[in-house]
């Protein structure tokens, strides 16, 4: 399990990160976050980039801040501190919910949550909570920062916004103070993939569902909203029976993929059941 | 002379539940690794391997690699002298069986995917790695039979051509035949006229498995000096030596082989290699010494793999739930070669079909196929797991047909405390055994009859999580082997185990032992026994082992034989340490030997305070100044101990499973289980290979297997995909013990490796089938997957089997 051979840099800022972005001409680049998803393919030599640049040396690109109506989250953050951050646990809750299930506890202190977003794998768990909470993803480039709302931010199997000559920054997300989250995950093993996993997150008033919000892991090559579940739960009260009835149409306009876990239709069968699940949990029925 | 001192007495070591001594170093890895071992001077290795599963190898184009930086050499099947001898196969199961030559590196013919086509040798590992990619092969493609049901189909496509078939062997006993039993195809027979009689037959798929041990394959050899020395992560240097002698033509005095510190095995090191064979011959030819490791995905492609049987069963019983006869039809995949012991696996599990129980017919044919897939061998159980999955799905199917409970319809049938020991209709002689106890005490750790009401309630509510129960009381057969029996199964070897022990000058003890541990703490428990034996402290005692040239003889670790042969052979070189020790132990206390008692380390003369301790005789012996006449000096004593039978450990297994009917996943919420390997020398050891072992069941109930694509691509070739539990997937378990001695061998023990492998994979079935009853569901193929078990509620799953009823 030995890499094919590589330069490597270790930038200690986002400035001098960008340049050697910039001066990399033609080379083939990967950015390295945490390593979680890069590192076991550069070994087994599924991909063999030129260059390797470690964001891991910045410290700008870490942490949580408070942004008024924004919890903003440094790129390089790991899963662990986003379960830990009182911030997001406070305001971006279902992050927090969802970082808890990311693999092992190995994998949750080095993985970062924008290496997650930017690597944009269809079964990771950090896309989906993203989109749900209409997380904004600020990419730095040679010519400023520019700001892509997560649902223009997936564009493809393993393909997002970012252009080569620039890297994610940092992820702001809208404040959902009081608002009940869960994240719903189905898989084999505790290490595994999610075959299926649903993110919630409504906020009750006097127990009605006022606002849902809900996206889907893995039902297509990018991270779903599941629109029409949104919109059927708004207004119903929150009991099991309505909140059913609208998972029931978790799986509509989704496209998800057969595979030696699961086939295409188990999938959409495990989004409705899921779904139900992850939305009953998030408002504490 | 002194006399005895009281601080010298030792408490007793068997029972005692130590820590293992061998762990720390194990845990840290600062010890000999194979891949450790860096030789001034040292190549690395990698090999190229054929993506292909069958194909013609054309041309090989090395030139691009071998211009390469660092690259020594490169050189294909054709280019290395002795790389096309075949690999042995030490188990001709019939004097007719089909055996394929197995070259160490393809000469013309690639036969299964991950197969090596040629060896790099460079100066660091990472300079041979790189040069494999610039290795140019040209393939014709052939046809693959990757089924064994088509394999054995008229115009299949031939793995092996100059075969003319792809079956290897086929072997049956039958009891009528072996005066053992009656004729089975009567018990179907009169089964089926009889009104009153019973016959269910099943097809159950044993999936194939990789031994995901957590250190992957290591060679190094180094041709300097007078012996070639060759460091493997391997459980059988013993083996090794043999077979490399044989196959290389070097004289097995020139060859010493090592197996330091190895980390796991479970049977898949259990194996002579292709690599291994490579490594010695590049070593050789190019004078210096080389390394090769393995990743894991090539682990997972080209060391063998295991299970992968189609079984035909079919039971016959009477209504009143007598078991009458038993017959079972194997499909085996061996892969596309044989390995030591490929076409014997099989053959392991033919003598335990029949289990616990009294069938009085009972006949057992298998038939063993080549296949374009990675060749199989010994995994964990060995033949032994898919029979007691057999037998113990049967008896739950049986129990349902009959509406009976499946423990107390078992009981009915199993041989009884009292009727031990028992021949069965298999011929083997059970020494010993409890089934009732074991099954008593795990139906009240398991709260059996409080959980039989939840589920029922749960099925009364129609809880979209059901509950089931279910059980395995198992057998196996262990301890291998009675060298006389491996004869009589045309095993090519015998069974013994030998045993050094030697006193050392300054009174402190080294054993040196046949057994070759990759995991199993024989260096703890191994002591544990010389320290009772000789009544010295724990401490004192050093295990060595793994070594040819320390470890003269021995024949290795495997089926659960290291303690049942390997411990008692090491008892009796203690044993005959101790009765040379009295005799100069007499001459120093004047005394007559007979008059001499030895007990917590020291002789004394019956009756008198006049004694010596055994270090002081063991000091006597070493500066020779006054011993008896004609006594040699020295009180060192060796060992070799061929069993008399193999060993019968047991057990009662109960598996509760919540099925979430919505999503299909089967969660474990309750695992006891009684085990009785006899007497435990060290407990702790015990329990934690009852835990490994369950969870390697539980993992073939729920969630591993080896996939092949239609082209014959393992497409689980990283633990990505290749599934194996950790912590978190798995319930606590809850163990006990119930103690039957064993009658056969000095300790009274059994073997206890394999036992929970054996055990677990058809508890956990059984629940879960036994949840979803109310759905008519009988049988769902292993791996369980949520799917799988989703689709079988649909509605979807396995098509019910029949059940026939007489003429009811």
């Amino acid at each position: 399990m030995i890499p094919a051979a590589f330069d490597y840099e270790a930038p200690a800022t986002v400035e001098e990160a960008l340049g050697i972005l910039s001066s990399a001409g033609d080379r083939e680049v990967k950015l390295l976050a945490g390593g979680q998803s890069l590192l076991p393919v550069l070994r087994l030599r599924m991909a063999a980039p030129e260059l390797v640049v470690d964001l891991g040396r910045i410290p700008e690109l870490r942490g949580v801040r408070d942004d008024g109506d924004a919890v903003v989250i440094g790129a390089m953050t790991t899963h662990d501190d986003v379960t830990r951050e009182p911030l997001v646990r406070q305001h971006a809750l279902l992050l927090a919910e969802a970082a808890r299930t990311v693999a092992d506890p190995q994998v949750r202190h080095r993985g970062t949550f924008g290496g997650s977003l930017a690597h944009a794998d269809p079964a990771g768990d950090m896309p989906a909570p993203a989109l749900a909470l209409d997380a904004e993803m600020v990419l730095a480039g040679p010519s400023g920062r520019r700001t892509v709302p997560a649902e223009e931010f997936f564009q493809d199997l393993l393909t997002t916004a970012l252009n080569e000559n620039e890297l994610l920054a940092e992820i702001r997300v809208p404040k959902h103070t009081g608002w009940g989250a869960h994240y719903e995950k189905f898989n084999r093993v505790a290490q595994a993939w999610s075959i299926v996993a649903v993110a919630a997150a409504v906020r009750v008033e006097a127990g009605v569902i006022a606002q849902a919000k809900v996206a889907l892991t893995n039902m297509g090559v990018v991270p779903i909203r599941a629109h029409r579940v949104e919109q059927a739960l708004v207004g119903r009260e929150a009991n099991a029976e309505a909140i059913r009835d609208a998972a029931g149409l978790a799986a509509d306009g989704t496209s998800p993929m057969s595979d030696g876990n699961a086939d295409e239709d188990y999938r959409r069968h495990l989004a409705t059941v899921l779904t139900g699940r992850a939305v009953l949990a998030a408002a504490g029925v | 002379m002194t006399a005895v001192d009281e601080t010298t007495t030792t408490e007793r070591e068997f029972g005692k539940a130590r820590r293992r001594k061998e762990d720390a170093r194990l845990i840290t890895g600062r010890t000999r690794w194979t891949d450790n071992i860096t030789l001034p001077g040292m190549l690395h290795l990698a090999m190229v391997r054929s993506p292909l599963a069958h194909a013609r190898v054309t041309a090989v184009d090395a030139s691009a690699a071998r211009r390469s930086p660092g690259v020594i050499g490169v050189w294909s099947g054709p280019e290395l002298p002795g790389s096309a001898v075949g690999m042995p196969c030490a188990w001709p199961i019939t004097p007719d069986m089909k055996s394929p030559t197995h070259p160490a590196i393809a000469q013309d013919t690639v036969r299964f995917a991950g197969e090596i086509v040629a060896v790099v040798a460079a100066r660091s590992a990472a300079e041979a790695r790189d040069a494999v990619d610039l290795v140019q092969v040209e393939y014709e493609q052939l046809p693959v039979v990757l089924d064994m049901e088509a394999a054995l189909a008229e115009g299949a496509p031939l793995v092996h051509p100059d075969l003319g078939t792809n079956e290897n062997a086929t072997w049956i006993f039958d009891s009528a035949a072996a005066g053992s039993g009656g004729d089975v195809e009567e018990a179907i027979r009169a089964a089926r006229d009889d009104p009153d009689g019973i016959v269910i037959e099943r097809r159950y798929r044993q999936q194939r498995l990789i031994p995901a041990f957590m250190e992957p394959r290591s060679i190094v050899m180094d041709p300097t000096g007078e012996q070639l020395t060759l460091w493997s992560s391997t459980q059988v240097p013993h083996f090794v030596r043999i077979f490399m002698a044989l196959v290389t033509g070097t004289p097995e005095s020139k060859i010493r082989v090592i197996a330091p510190d190895v980390g796991g095995g479970f049977g898949g090191k259990l194996q002579f290699t292709p690599e291994e064979v490579v490594t010695f011959l590049v070593g050789r030819r190019l004078r210096k010494p080389v390394k090769y490791t393995e990743t894991r995905t090539e682990s997972m492609l080209a060391g063998h793999q295991g299970r992968d049987q189609i079984q035909k069963l079919t039971l016959t019983a009477r209504r009143d739930g007598t078991v009458t006869g038993l017959k079972v039809e194997l499909l085996c995949d061996m892969g596309a070669y044989l390995g030591l012991v490929t076409p014997g696996i099989p053959i392991l599990g033919a003598f335990m079909y029949n289990a616990i129980y009294k069938f009085p017919a009972y006949k057992f044919v298998c038939t063993n196929v080549f296949t374009n897939t990675t060749w199989t061998d010994a995994y964990r159980g060995a033949g032994r797991p898919e029979a007691t999955f057999a037998i113990e799905r049967l008896m739950d199917t049986l129990a349902a047909e009959l509406g009976r409970d499946p423990l107390e319809l078992r009981e009915q049938n199993w041989i009884k405390h009292d009727e031990f020991p028992f021949t069965t209709v298999a011929t083997m002689v059970y020494d010993s055994g409890n089934y009732e106890a074991a099954t008593t005490r795990a139906k009240q750790l398991f709260g059996y009859d409080e959980l039989r009401r939840e589920q029922a309630e749960r099925r009364a509510r129609q809880d979209p999580v059901q509950l089931g129960i279910g059980v395995s009381t198992f057998t196996e057969m262990c301890g291998l082997a009675p060298s006389r029996v491996l004869g009589a199964l045309s095993y090519v070897g015998g069974g013994w185990e030998n045993a050094h022990v030697r006193m050392l000058p300054t009174g402190k003890v080294e054993v040196v032992t046949g057994t070759s541990p990759h995991g199993q703490g024989h260096e703890t428990a191994w002591s544990q026994i010389v320290a009772d034996k000789l009544g010295v402290p724990f401490e004192d005692v050093e295990v060595l082992h793994g070594d040819t040239a320390i470890s003269v003889r021995g024949l290795d670790t495997y089926g659960s034989r290291s303690l049942p042969v390997g411990g008692i052979a090491l008892a009796m070189a203690a044993d005959k340490v101790v009765e040379k020790a009295k005799v100069i132990a007499a001459h120093l206390l004047e005394a007559n030997a007979d008059d001499l008692e030895f007990s917590g380390g020291s002789f004394t003369v019956r009756g008198t305070d006049k004694g010596v301790p055994i270090q002081q005789v063991a000091f006597a012996a070493f500066d020779a100044h006054n011993l008896p006449d004609g006594v040699e000096p020295g009180i060192d004593a060796d060992a070799t101990y061929d069993p008399v039978n193999f060993s019968f450990p047991h057990g009662t297994h109960l598996c509760a499973v919540e099925v979430d009917t919505e999503t299909g996943r089967p969660t474990i919420r309750k695992y006891v289980c009684v085990d009785d390997v006899g007497r435990a020398l060290n407990p702790l050891i015990v329990e934690g290979q009852v835990h490994g072992g369950v969870t390697q069941g539980i993992a073939q109930a729920l969630f591993e297997e080896a996939r092949h694509d239609e082209v014959g691509t393992l497409t689980t070739a990283t633990f990505v995909d290749y599934l194996v539990p950790s912590a978190p997937d798995l319930p606590t378990y809850t163990t006990e013990r119930t103690e039957t001695p064993s009658t056969d061998n000095q300790l009274g023990v059994k073997g206890v490796g394999e036992a929970g492998t054996i055990a677990s994979t058809p508890a956990v079935v059984n629940a879960v089938v036994d949840a979803l009853r109310p759905w008519g569901v009988d049988d769902i193929e292993m791996p369980l997957t949520p799917q799988r078990v989703w689709r079988a509620v649909q509605g979807g799953g396995v098509e019910a089997t029949t059940i026939q009823d007489g003429e009811a």
